[in-house]
């Protein structure tokens, strides 16, 4: 365990960097852009005033409540106090709810979609890449152009094609929402099937991207570890097949973890467009309808929101790399 | 370079990928050459008209009539004016009725007529139909009465007294040829919400789509390979800079950072070229970092130590003995940022923060109408599904090109 603890601390040092670096982006660039974005929301807002006063005092009213009118520094530790407080302001096109609000009831569906969707697309994309790679010949030939197709079909294409096919012609699955629009969410059975329901066509929409994409990657891990020294030398050893290919497979599967832990965050951006294709009351969604209702608070709250989520996961995956990987028990214990 | 050509050309992969890349390049090239009108104009009057062939009414009238005697159109007249739903309730008023169920065959109209004429009178009470439904079924009977009749229309005008006046009789047997017609439009893939022509809007919408790509992907592998090769082949403080502020965009994911920008820059600012910009300036970190790996095995290498020491510069350095070993490699990644470039602009476009909608049409601002006015929900396929196929098959053909030429590239990937 003590040998981890570099490995450990070094991560978590990256962790908050870039968190760090995040924030910063968040808060600073929507302020670089050309353009006040208050008088923008100003001149929408009084379209058809024709009293400059008015059209001033509304100005000023915003600028207030936006604390534009303060220097960007006391802006940036304004705002760094009320993130840490949770206080995000209020939205704009759901007025008088707040941003963090909104966001309390939408995050958990996304996380609730997205991380069982893309491990369980994971998990199979890898199985199917190694068999792939092992058993070559017809399988191989058949699944990795349909691997290629299905992983370059956009998250949300994949989306429109399930929708189309099993919720509008079979009926099978409701086209749209979380859950039954008749129902108050609550904790009783009825509510509990009718979420299950709607969540199947995202759920495989995303499982089935993630698919595609895993068994590539795997298969061509895979064939390179199966051409290596060590399986040669094994194989003339006498080895049983049996067992060279579960060190092969293992050897294979590291890169693989590495890469979902960089390739989650381009995975998720993709799945909060096909949330929205579904209408799935998740951030996706939560996006679309703020950048709507030009929700100026609300896209910079979710944006942030999501950016954690992925920083999170990603953490979390390379921890666990560490303790699956035996090189970086090796290089701590030097 | 021939030599290597052939070699890449021998790939099968490769040679798919180009093949269907090249015609669609060549259909987004020669198509407006042959169909002038602006793609973006609308034509149609309504939203969503389904694919097909449409003939001018009012020119046909004019045309000749020629009378053919088909045996069947009468049936195909009636089979496609009696929809679904009037078949299922004639069905039920037949069973409440006491018609045997299985006799009744709602796909067969002639015999399911047949049956309507010698069981239904209207006069006869069902218990359990509701006044209205009574009504209804009298509606449907005195349609299929006129369905049936074999009279024949009459055009007529409007005379100097504002009299109606008899121009011409259409009997159910008249016909015009087609080409006879002055004006006839065919619509492979219909009009869409705005009424516009979905296959002339979306050979622009690929094109679009495509400059957009490829402007992001230059961009990108432009940054990329700058930024990869000082900090490859400079090393030291540089190298540390550059490898920080990479690692940093490896984790925060892009698409978050493309929506805030847009978001930022606003509506009247987001052309296609702003657009193609920004995807450009947040994809460049895997190039970067590839690059950098690339160019750091290669620094001290023989032949690069052997330039140095005769006195070359640093940009003849670059260019002669480090590019030509990396240049494979960028290019695949290039094609591969093509690809991902048109995905993102789609993805954004969806989330309503794709370029401005009144100048170019995108391949993701299509997808984005069809969505909000509900194409999907709606059964209007024409809509969404050319879109979907046409940015799968350029992505899948710049992917296909990319394996095509890993396994020219990395020997270790064939056999």
């Amino acid at each position: 365990m003590k040998g981890y603890r570099r490995y450990f601390l070094n991560k978590l040092g990256w962790f908050f960097i870039t968190l760090v670096a995040a924030f910063c982006l968040n808060f600073f660039l929507p302020r670089l852009m050309p353009g006040d974005p208050v008088a923008a929301i100003v001149a929408r807002l009084a379209q058809g005033i024709n009293n400059t006063e008015g059209v001033q005092a509304i100005y000023q009213q915003y600028a207030e409540l936006f604390g534009t009118n303060k220097p960007m520094l006391e802006q940036f530790f304004l705002y760094v106090r009320n993130v840490l407080r949770g206080d995000f302001g209020y939205s704009f096109s759901q007025y008088p709810r707040t941003v963090s609000a909104v966001l309390a009831a939408s995050i958990w569906w996304s996380v609730a979609l997205q991380f069982p969707a893309i491990i369980t697309g994971w998990l199979i994309g890898n199985t199917l890449g190694a068999l792939a790679a092992y058993l070559r010949g017809t399988f191989d030939k058949i699944l990795l152009p349909v691997s290629i197709f299905v992983s370059n079909l956009p998250a949300f294409g994949m989306a429109v094609i399930l929708l189309v096919v099993f919720a509008v012609n079979l009926k099978w699955f409701p086209t749209s929402g979380g859950y039954g629009f008749d129902l108050i969410p609550a904790l009783n059975w009825n509510f509990v099937k009718s979420v299950i329901i709607h969540y199947q066509l995202p759920f495989w929409s995303i499982v089935l991207i993630a698919i595609g994409g895993q068994a590539i990657g795997m298969r061509s891990m895979s064939i390179y570890e199966l051409n290596a020294d060590y399986v040669k030398y094994a194989r003339f050893l006498g080895i049983k097949d049996r067992k060279i290919v579960g060190y092969v497979f293992r050897n294979a599967m590291l890169p693989q973890i590495t890469g979902l832990a960089l390739a989650i965050g381009t995975m998720v951006g993709g799945n909060l467009v096909a949330e929205v294709i579904f209408s799935y009351p998740g951030l996706g969604s939560t996006i679309l309808s703020a950048v709507m209702g030009q929700d100026y608070p609300m896209i910079s709250a979710t944006t942030l929101i999501v950016t954690i989520m992925v920083l999170t996961a990603t953490f979390v995956i390379e921890i666990l790399y560490g303790f699956i990987d035996p090189r970086i028990k090796a290089a701590q214990s030097e | 370079m021939k030599h290597l050509l052939r070699q890449i050309f021998r790939s099968g992969k490769f040679l798919v990928g180009f093949t269907i890349f090249t015609s669609i390049l060549l259909i987004v090239i020669f198509y407006p050459l042959i169909v002038k009108e602006p793609p973006l104009q609308i034509i149609g009057q309504g939203t969503f008209f389904p694919p097909g062939t449409y003939v001018n009414v009012y020119d046909s009238l004019d045309s000749t009539k020629y009378i053919l005697n088909l045996q069947n159109a009468a049936a195909a007249r009636i089979a496609s004016k009696l929809g679904d739903k009037d078949r299922e309730a004639m069905a039920k008023w037949l069973t409440l009725a006491g018609v045997n169920e299985e006799d009744i065959d709602i796909t067969n109209t002639e015999a399911l007529l047949k049956l309507w004429e010698t069981n239904y009178d209207r006069t006869k009470n069902i218990p359990g139909l509701t006044n209205a439904q009574r009504n209804y079924y009298i509606r449907l009977d005195n349609s299929l009465k006129g369905l049936l009749s074999t009279e024949s229309a009459i055009i007529a005008t409007k005379n100097v007294d504002g009299v109606l006046e008899q121009k011409a009789l259409i009997s159910p047997s008249d016909y015009v040829n087609v080409n006879q017609v002055a004006n006839v439009r065919v619509l492979p893939l219909g009009t869409d919400n705005f009424g516009r022509d979905v296959l002339t809007e979306l050979v622009k919408a690929a094109g679009v789509s495509m400059q957009i790509g490829f402007v992001a992907g230059l961009i990108a592998t432009l940054i990329g390979l700058t930024l990869g090769l000082s900090a490859g082949y400079i090393g030291g403080l540089v190298d540390d800079i550059v490898m920080f502020i990479t690692n940093l965009f490896t984790v925060i994911p892009s698409f978050v950072l493309l929506i805030l920008i847009s978001f930022s820059i606003g509506q009247e600012q987001r052309g296609a070229t702003t657009i193609a910009v920004v995807i450009g300036l947040t994809s460049w970190v895997w190039t970067a970092r590839a690059v950098r790996a690339q160019v750091v095995s290669l620094r001290n290498r023989d032949h690069v130590n052997l330039s140095k020491l005769s006195g070359h510069s640093l940009p003849h350095i670059i260019a002669r003995d480090i590019l030509p070993y990396i240049a494979s490699y960028v290019v695949m990644a290039l094609i591969l940022q093509i690809s991902s470039g048109i995905l993102a602009e789609a993805g954004l476009s969806i989330l309503g923060l794709g370029p401005r909608t009144t100048e170019v049409p995108t391949l993701g601002l299509m997808m984005n109408w069809a969505m909000i006015y509900q194409a999907q929900i709606l059964g209007f396929w024409w809509a969404y599904f050319p879109v979907i196929v046409t940015i799968a098959l350029i992505s899948f053909s710049l992917n296909l090109m990319n394996t095509g030429l890993d396994h020219v590239f990395n020997p270790a990937l064939r056999n």
